[in-house]
């Protein structure tokens, strides 16, 4: 997996709330079976005037340069919520988004994002506003910067600190593969199960009863 | 110290630590469909990873197998063989349990796991779809994940979560009449919001949950993904006990009876502390419909469109302002007597045998409005399905001019390539009202089964307590 220690980008302001992985990758758009080939679909209800034909709607920011080269996305509360297809995080991936700026996000979408990569990063809904607005002046010279192993975000001069769990932080600093870490634990899980046979025997069965 | 039924669930599935709030957990039960998880067992097995108890590992077809007599692999969507194949293909391979498209035990991936009795009370469950904590209704801890930790879950039997914080809602009192659990949980989502419940697992409890029948209690922990929580559970009773019972796959005999014992353990301590108390009043309850694209924006079934204007919060005033444009209302806007184009009965929310007979007991002897462009009726499952053809349940619906289809997820989403039309209007017993989610721009409103069937006949938005 890719690590995500520090990033200075561009952001590109979304600010609505209870954006949807529906609206992020739309069923239809989920063409194979396949982590890749997601990106031209990504937003496609939006992005396109003419989904078939891909016609750009010129009302969507990411078609506006130079918003079309942003690397973090800002939103409003709980993004990503909705169908828990990791599409949508892949698309976003494949598309280039490395950290997505909100006030929430929807819990499956949040742990899809950490697996793939991607920071989703917790901010107060007014400080994610005034980013925005901070942006949209000038997107390319006010680029956001995000430290991650300081847990500090650079914005419209002033600096604020996030929230991350210590898992979550590792996996991104390390860009580690948590099925490995987990079977190291292999002793413990055995164990685990050893125990729990006794007590819930009904757990262990093999087939209908 | 005491403990609430979410950290006695909890407790009772710690592998390991991790500080922090996070902990490995055991997970009982893994559910893959065709849509999401062959993604994970391709992955797997391109690194080598055998599946862990594949035993406990199950597999349907649902999300994009059609719905039409005498279907096949063959799906309206493009590409859409390759998902049913590939996920038949290496869910053989790897040994799973495969409910086959024509197998009698197939239907949507949450009805069918508790009604084969695969999901206990008391088991940890998770499946790469949003709706798996519908199974918390048998006091289990279910929740969604993505496909990569899918593969984790196959791979390990377990999965490192961070502890959500625990909420309780209460319903008081009586349900009024024409009011269903549809309306309960729809009427706690446009109190407080699509997002009221992000960061909780929540138990919801109290008379009114306690008095309601088991298939009805999937209904609400349906939803409270749409409340944005990591999950919903309901405390196992005598209710949930008898329904588990003589299931496929549930214990039998003395060890059904063990299993009660350790079932009946599963409540709260007298004072456990919950870290959010909801507590709502059933009689303020009527039927609810939505008027917006979040399963937030409800209101009463003789109430209007909210006014933006009266919202302070400038975000959330401008999705307001999309929401009315893409639904094509306006503020004020009576929603009772609102024409439709379409209705659909079905999804994991809302195709059980019994809210197919309260759909069936409005249309019987009646007909849907003849400006209906569609009506259809999905079963959850193949069992049920198969239940209400028994009984006639067919014959009322195909008489009063619904389809009568196989079992699947359907028109829930239009990945079967079989979608509602443009912009139409319909009223659906599903979950999500999402922009575009029934079809492109197609403008869902979500409604009890009983509601949808009395709109049927109406030809609009209608309130089936008026139906007398
Ligand atoms: S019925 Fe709808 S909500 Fe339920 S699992 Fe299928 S697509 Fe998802």
């Amino acid at each position: 997996m890719e690590k995500f220690v520090h990033l200075k980008a561009i952001a590109a302001p979304l600010l609505r709330v209870n954006i949807d992985t529906d609206v992020i990758i739309p069923s239809r758009e989920m063409k194979g079976v396949s982590k890749t080939g997601l990106s031209v679909g990504m937003f496609a209800n939006w992005r396109y005037s003419d989904v078939p034909k891909r016609v750009e709607n010129p009302d969507f920011v990411l078609n506006h340069a130079p918003y079309n080269k942003a690397q973090i996305l800002l939103s409003g509360d709980n993004f990503g919520c909705g169908s828990s297809r990791e599409h949508a995080v892949w698309a976003m991936k494949e598309w280039g988004f490395k950290a997505v700026i909100a006030p929430s996000f929807g819990a499956i979408y949040y742990g899809n994002c950490v697996r793939n990569g991607i920071l989703p990063l917790v901010l107060p809904d007014d400080a994610v506003r005034a980013m925005a607005a901070w942006v949209e002046q000038s997107p390319v010279v006010n680029m956001i910067e995000i430290d991650l192993p300081s847990q500090k975000v650079h914005a419209a001069g002033a600096v604020h600190s996030f929230k991350i769990g210590e898992a979550n932080k590792d996996m991104l600093l390390e860009g580690l593969d948590p099925i490995g870490v987990t079977l190291k634990k292999d002793a413990a899980i055995q164990a685990f199960e050893a125990k729990d046979r006794a007590q819930r025997p009904w757990v262990y069965i093999s087939g209908p009863t | 110290m005491s403990r609430t039924l979410i950290d006695k669930l909890w407790d009772a599935h710690v592998v390991a630590d991790l500080g922090d709030g996070a902990a490995l957990l055991f997970i009982d039960r893994i559910f893959l469909h065709e849509r999401t998880g062959s993604v994970s067992l391709q992955e797997l097995k391109a690194k080598g990873r055998p599946v862990r108890h594949k035993e406990h590992v199950f597999v349907t077809m649902d999300h994009i197998v059609d719905t039409f007599a005498g279907r096949g692999d063959k799906t309206l969507m493009p590409s859409g063989t390759d998902f049913i194949t590939s996920t038949r293909a290496t869910a053989t391979e790897a040994g799973l349990n495969l409910f086959d498209v024509t197998d009698e035990r197939q239907g949507i991936v949450h009805v069918v796991s508790a009604e084969q009795g695969i999901t206990l009370p008391g088991f940890t469950q998770v499946c790469p779809d949003s709706h798996t904590c519908t199974l918390g209704a048998l006091g289990a801890l279910a929740w969604g994940i993505g496909s990569t930790e899918g593969e984790h879950a196959l791979a390990t039997k377990t999965l490192a979560v961070t502890k959500p914080k625990t909420m309780r809602v209460t319903f008081n009192g009586k349900l009024g009449y024409g009011v269903t659990s549809k309306d309960m949980i729809l009427h706690l989502i446009g109190k407080y919001t699509a997002a009221g419940g992000s960061g909780y697992a929540i138990e919801f409890t109290g008379p009114a949950i306690a008095s309601l029948p088991q298939e009805n209690r999937f209904t609400i922990c349906n939803m409270a993904v749409e409340f944005g929580a990591f999950s919903g559970v309901i405390p196992p009773d005598d209710i949930t006990f008898d329904y588990v019972k003589g299931r496929p796959y549930a214990p039998k005999g003395a060890a059904f009876e063990k299993a009660v014992t350790y079932w009946r353990t599963l409540k709260d301590d007298a004072d456990a502390v919950y870290d959010r108390e909801i507590v709502i009043d059933c009689t303020d309850i009527v039927p609810t419909v939505t008027w917006g694209s979040s399963p937030g924006h409800t209101a009463r079934i003789d109430g209007v469109v909210p006014d933006p204007a009266s919202i302070a919060d400038a975000t959330l005033r401008g999705s307001m302002e999309k929401a009315l444009e893409y639904m094509d209302v306006r503020p004020g806007q009576k929603l009772e007597g609102l024409p439709i184009d379409a209705v659909f009965i079905g999804s994991c929310t809302n195709s059980r045998l019994s809210d197919l007979r309260a759909a069936a007991a409005i249309v019987k002897g009646k007909k849907i409005a003849a400006g209906l462009k569609k009506a259809v009726i999905v079963p959850g499952s193949t069992q049920v399905k198969k239940a209400a053809e028994r009984e006639g349940l067919h014959t009322i619906f195909t008489a009063a001019g619904f389809e009568w289809r196989e079992s699947g997820c359907s028109m829930c989403f239009n990945a079967g390539g079989e979608s509602m039309g443009e912009k139409w209007r319909v009223v659906s017993s599903t979950n999500r009202n999402f922009e575009n989610r029934q079809g492109p721009k197609t403008r869902t409103h979500l409604a009890s089964p009983t509601t949808v069937a009395a709109s049927a006949l109406a030809g609009a938005i209608a309130d089936v307590r008026k139906l007398g």
